[in-house]
């Protein structure tokens, strides 16, 4: 059945709570369309995919990494973030309504079979290595292998 | 409803919101034969429309949908 429809691929560049949160929320419910989906994660997306440890080597890749670390715990909300409070406030929020947490979103697009895929570039540029992502990260690619899925089915800009 | 409608599962969907009412249908719905039917009941309303738009997107058949109060149950059955 699957072979029939459309891929799916939605390229995030966004490292932003809510952008993040619709993007996996998409993902997942695609998958479970039966589309075989997959995720681009470039710039400041890749903040989602990175288990959050410093990153960097030279000084000024370190200086981004204490300014603006990796890690899906660690997304805070596009507007009215204040520093964390922002975040914590809409995560008590969001548990309080039941929607399931932006972590268990990952999870979940993962154990449905969404493809992860990371930039290249965007991680030469920050000076982000395969290890500072996590495992289930399927490659680091770069435009032409996004390109090449994508056009095999829709496309969203996250 | 015809006799050969009963649920051959149920699934409590109650208190989950987007995505999860169709992430755990796509999984459950697996777990039936094809031609049966699963039931389930939800309490987020979005289900209403969602429930509808996976179906016809994966080629499985909303027998019933009801909502009684904040309870809506719906009954789909799996076609392939």
């Amino acid at each position: 059945m699957s072979e029939e429809l459309e891929k799916c691929t939605l390229v995030v560049c966004s490292g932003d709570m809510d952008k993040v949160m619709a993007a996996f929320i998409i993902a997942t419910t695609a998958a479970s369309m039966g589309r075989e989906t997959s995720m681009f994660f470039t710039f400041w997306g890749i903040k989602a995919i990175q288990k959050g440890n410093p990153t960097g080597s030279t000084f000024f890749e370190k200086m981004l990494s204490v300014m603006n670390r990796g890690g899906i715990d660690r997304i805070g909300p596009s507007r009215l973030n204040f520093m964390g409070i922002g975040r914590w406030m809409f995560q008590k929020m969001m548990k309080d309504k039941g929607v399931t947490p932006l972590a268990e979103l990952r999870q979940m697009a993962i154990d449905l079979g969404v493809q992860l895929l990371a930039c290249q570039m965007s991680m030469d540029v920050m000076g982000i290595k395969r290890e500072d992502l996590i495992e289930e990260v399927a490659g680091v690619v770069g435009a032409a292998t996004y390109c090449g899925l994508a056009l095999e089915g829709k496309t969203m800009f996250i | 409803m015809s006799e050969n409608s009963t649920p051959s599962m149920t699934l409590d969907l109650k208190g989950l919101l987007c995505p999860m009412p169709v992430v755990k249908m796509a999984g459950a719905i697996k777990k039936v034969e094809v031609g049966q039917i699963l039931e389930a009941t939800a309490t987020d309303p979005g289900v209403m429309a969602d429930i509808p738009a996976w179906a016809k997107s994966t080629g499985h058949e909303v027998v019933k949908m009801e909502r009684e109060g904040k309870i809506i149950t719906f009954w789909v059955k799996r076609l392939k």
